[in-house]
């Protein structure tokens, strides 16, 4: 079972998709589709448990039992190399949840049932192999193939703007990911050298290649052309600040479920891949780049919060938060260069919790705006100025909803809360802990960030009360409270942001040995 | 090796040009309906020949030294070769072409199937101008074979001209070659070129070469042809002229450059151009030219075939980075890319013939709902063009990859592989407006879908190579390098 483990995590959900192609045309049972996804991610959510039980955080990739190595490519030593360590399993976990629930949350589409659950399972695919992977080629390959069925997911079953939102996310990343690509064959070819001649894709042992590269180009040192390579092709995953003009457009056209992949995953894999692969590599230019970073991070968490009040329509709202809140995870990861070891542990496990955390509350935030579009059939928070019908113009669209739907709007209430870093929800802890470490490195820049918390209060209390307090709007006189399945899809993730905001020990245990290596390699090229 | 011995080595050739011949007399022996059946019988037999003689050999001269028989021609035989024999089994199928013609049609195809063999094996002067020509005259022929329509007449005229123009100046060039050296094979001219004092001779005939061999594989700025010829031909000829041609085109450049220009005399070694006269550089310059107005001019077009045709040409790009490097990782990623190529290119084309064959398609706007009416084939197609895009999980991909390891394993022009990212990026967005056009609209076509078995196979079988050798491509590669 150990050695299966990973692999199974990867490939289940192939197996499903490609199951499903014979059962639509076989099994004449309606939303049998749907079924074979929902039993897919759910056996996925139970080896993933599984995997948590049994993981020992004490043990390093090389020693742990479900680590599998490979060979695939001998003449390029491209090796199938999967591993998890405390940075990942945070991370398969989340993906295992959110695929589970998101199943949940699709299970009102109609059109084309066979295309969008298939392509749901591939991309569940790549993104449980990105977190997976420890070779470089293996990883480039699953972040790429993502693309494809995200392309897809957007461009067919999104809102009105689809196709322009499908294309522009994906030559974003496209764009990006090449970048990644030269870096990756940049990497083989100048650790050559230090291997016997031939390079290596084997992320573990390129910690200690990498290092060593010392060569020129262009009158540029070869590490920080590496560097710069590999950055763009995450920051515009994040998205940080100058690339993140991809995020709103396609978070807010795509589906709901979708939109909680894209918030609660794949923002991640750029944070992820920063940790997995720049940091350890190239620690020389993490401690060059930290306070660039550091900027990078406040500037992200102030920009994104302004926009996010300056929005109008909720899930925009929402999907300007997110840039704000990865933020938080980059200045927490900037902390990493803190001349005090505590401060640079707390910055990374901060950095590592935020990830989990705000995957858990954006999700929880995509759901819930879902729920409500479902009803009203739009999310204008205020209509806006040209709205078709002039008389609503400029209008508060919504209002009172709390008396209407009352187990809704508390759950609103709680996601709301845990996205502004209230105290006892898991937001507030990890935010805190980046503070902390941000502090130790830059004291003025993380000053500077923390009225991103006031930032985030203004946006998401307005929203609260413009859209649930007040008198009730009487054409919303019919709406319905959040129904079964919907609860479903919510109380889950509802009781982890709960849960981890009281009790964040099971989180903190299972990152915390492997930042403290990481941190000591960063500390170590200071 | 004279005359008599070398003929044993020779026989594929030989029985192509049975082939056609004997083709042409059943032709006026009224016995057409067994066209088909000996052309499929003959290049099977033909396949078995190159079979059992293209086992890994040290080149040899035959001839008396006109060709040359090693295993680097042989692979790049096997690629024009399969191409050419699916273009002559898809050509049945398609609707475009004249049935009355159809002999013609395939006595042209193996009179440029001869050519292209000849073409990766020359290595005189002499021959190498033949073998171009007999490349480049019944495809003038095949470009209008449609005729009574306008675009392909117009296609065919132009191709005469821009190909007469740039053969002639390829001529010119050769002669100063034999000017130099007074000899016309190459092996002998490099020994000449050795003792040359002056490298601008060696750079004007160099240059008007290129010329030359640009023109056939469609490098900039001697592209301008490929758009026209592409639309007007019909759509089977233009995939025809989209693979073996440049297959041919780069085995003749790789050979005559590598032996000719370089101060290694040899294919099989990583070396510089010769006397400094910098050539790789220019072609570094004019990869990145190809394959940037390849793709900035794909970015604007509407006609499917047309878009296809500038991709070609980024394509090209693509693989003259690799040439540009002058070394062995240079010429084998191009052999393996031109393997992956051939697959994912004719299968995109044969989608596109199948699609013109039983919808009214033209431009890509016409694509819209072919997802949905025909999805087994579209999610093929799919996957062609993303190969095509280079992107995981296709071999297109992995032959990216080669090409751009070619930069780093000979440390230079590293700004080329930034261009050529740049390019992978623009086109991503063309080849994905078919893919747009195929699943995002609502429109549901009425006509009905006839399924040709064989357009059918092929289609899937060709395209099943993108995943195939997504999977596992060691072997391929182990193959080409073991043959230098």
């Amino acid at each position: 079972m150990e050695n299966y483990i990973l692999t199974l995590l990867i490939f289940l959900p192939v197996l499903g998709a490609i199951l499903m192609l014979p059962a639509s045309k076989y099994i004449k049972v309606p939303n049998i589709v749907k079924y074979i996804a929902l039993a897919t991610t759910g056996i996925q959510i139970l080896l993933a448990a599984w995997l948590y039980m049994n993981f020992d955080p004490s043990l390093s990739v090389m020693e742990s039992p479900f680590t599998v190595q490979l060979k695939w490519i001998e003449h390029f030593n491209i090796e199938y190399f999967v591993g998890v360590d405390g940075l990942s399993i945070p991370m398969v976990l989340l993906t295992a949840l959110l695929s589970f629930i998101c199943i949940l949350a699709s299970w009102n589409i109609e059109k084309k049932t066979l295309g969008y659950f298939s392509l749901f399972l591939l991309l569940d695919a790549g993104m449980m192999g990105v977190f997976l992977a420890l070779d470089f080629f293996l990883f480039y390959i699953f972040w790429e193939v993502m693309l494809l069925p995200m392309y897809f997911l957007i461009g067919i079953w999104g809102g009105p703007q689809r196709h322009y939102a499908a294309i522009k996310f994906f030559l974003y990343t496209l764009f990006g990911s090449l970048f990644m690509l030269l870096a990756m064959i940049g990497l083989w070819y100048f650790t050559a050298p230090f291997n016997g001649g031939d390079g290596t894709f084997n992320l573990i042992r390129l910690i200690e290649l990498a290092p060593q590269i010392d060569a020129q180009l262009w009158g540029w040192n070869v590490q920080w052309l590496l560097w710069i390579a590999l950055f763009i092709g995450f920051a515009i995953k994040v998205p940080v600040f100058p690339f993140h003009t991809w995020l709103p457009l396609a978070h807010v056209e795509a589906p709901t479920a979708i939109s909680v992949i894209l918030a609660g995953v794949l923002l991640k894999m750029g944070t992820y891949g920063l940790l997995r692969i720049s940091y350890p590599l190239l620690p020389g230019e993490v401690v060059a780049f930290s306070y660039t970073l550091a900027i990078l991070g406040v500037i992200n968490i102030l920009w994104g919060a302004m926009c996010a009040i300056a929005q109008i329509d909720l899930k925009k709202m929402v999907a300007y938060s997110s840039v704000s809140h990865m933020g938080y995870v980059l200045l927490g990861m900037s902390a990493a260069v803190s001349p005090s070891l505590a401060g640079a542990e707390a910055g990374l496990n901060g950095a590592v919790m935020q990830m989990f955390n705000h995957g858990t509350i954006t999700a929880m935030l995509f759901l819930l705006v879902g729920v409500l579009y479902d009803q009203a059939h739009h999310r204008w928070i205020v209509y806006p100025e040209n709205h078709e019908n002039q008389e609503l113009a400029g209008k508060l669209a919504f209002g009172g909803l709390a008396s209407q739907m009352p187990i809704f709007s508390a759950f609103v209430a709680l996601a709301f809360f845990a996205g502004l870093g209230l105290p006892a929800l898991s937001g507030f802890i990890s935010e805190a802990l980046c503070f902390i470490g941000g502090f130790s490195a830059f004291r003025l820049v993380t000053a500077i960030g923390t009225l991103g918390i006031l930032l985030g209060a203004v946006y998401l209390l307005r929203a609260y009360q413009r859209v649930f307090l007040g008198p009730l709007n009487s054409s919303y006189a019919d709406l319905k409270d959040i129904n079964l399945r919907e609860l479903g899809t919510v109380v889950p993730i509802a009781f982890l942001v709960l849960l981890f905001g009281v009790f964040p020990k099971p989180l903190v245990d299972m990152v915390s040995s492997s930042i403290s290596s990481l941190v000591s390699i960063i500390q170590g090229a200071m | 090796m004279n005359n008599l011995q070398s003929i044993q080595y020779f026989l594929p050739e030989l029985l192509i040009v049975q082939l056609a011949l004997s083709i042409i007399i059943l032709d006026l022996l009224s016995l057409k309906r067994w066209v088909n059946i000996c052309v499929y019988i003959g290049l099977g037999c033909s396949a078995l020949l190159l079979c059992q003689l293209s086992s890994p050999i040290d080149g040899f001269h035959i001839f008396n030294g006109m060709l040359i028989n090693d295993s680097f021609s042989y692979y790049f035989k096997w690629i024009i070769l399969i191409s050419t024999a699916s273009i002559i089994v898809i050509s049945n199928y398609s609707k475009e072409l004249d049935r009355e013609y159809s002999v013609e049609f395939n006595a042209m195809i193996l009179f440029v199937l001869l050519g292209m063999f000849l073409m990766t094996n020359s290595i005189d002067l002499l021959m190498i101008y033949l073998s171009i020509e007999l490349v480049s005259i019944p495809s003038y022929v095949l470009a209008g074979i449609l005729k009574n329509d306008k675009k392909s007449n117009e296609a065919s005229l132009k191709y005469v001209i821009f190909g007469s123009f740039a053969s002639g100046l390829m001529l010119f060039g050769l002669s100063w070659l034999y000017g130099i050296s007074g000899s016309t094979n190459i092996y002998d001219i490099y020994n000449s070129l050795a003792l040359v004092e002056s490298p601008y001779m060696i750079y004007i005939s160099l240059m008007l070469i290129l010329v030359g061999f640009g023109y056939k594989i469609s490098m900039a700025p001697l592209h301008y042809w490929t758009p026209d010829v592409y639309e007007g031909s019909p759509t089977v000829v233009t995939a025809f002229f989209s693979v073996a041609p440049k297959a041919a085109g780069f085995a003749i450049l790789i050979r005559t450059f590598s032996i000719l220009f370089t101060d290694a005399n040899s294919l099989s070694v990583n070396t510089f151009p010769i006397h400094n006269v910098n050539w790789s550089l220019v072609v570094a310059v004019l990869s990145a030219i190809t394959m940037s107005i390849g793709n900035l001019l794909a970015l604007k077009q509407d006609n499917v075939k047309r878009m296809l045709a500038y991709s070609t040409i980024s394509h090209v790009g693509f693989m003259l980075m690799a040439f540009s490097t002058t070394s062995v990782e240079g010429n084998i990623g191009i052999m393996f890319y031109l393997a992956m190529y051939m697959f994912m290119n004719l299968s995109a084309f044969f989608m596109v013939i199948h699609v013109e064959n039983n919808f009214n398609v033209k431009n890509i706007e016409d694509w819209s709902g072919i997802g949905y009416k025909s999805p087994v084939l579209s999610i093929f197609m799919v996957l062609s063009l993303v190969s095509l895009a280079g992107l995981p999980p296709t071999s297109g991909f992995v032959g990216k990859v080669y090409l751009f390891r070619t930069l780093f394993a000979t440390e230079q022009f590293y700004w080329l592989g930034i261009v050529a990212i740049l390019n992978s990026v623009i086109s991503l967005y063309y080849y994905f407006k078919i893919v747009k056009s195929m699943y995002f609209s609502e429109k549901v076509i009425e006509e009905k879908e006839n399924i040709q078995a064989p357009v059918y196979t092929l289609i899937v079988l060709f395209s099943a190579q993108n995943i195939l050798f997504y999977m596992y491509w060691s072997d391929l590669y182990n193959y080409i390098k073991g043959l230098f």
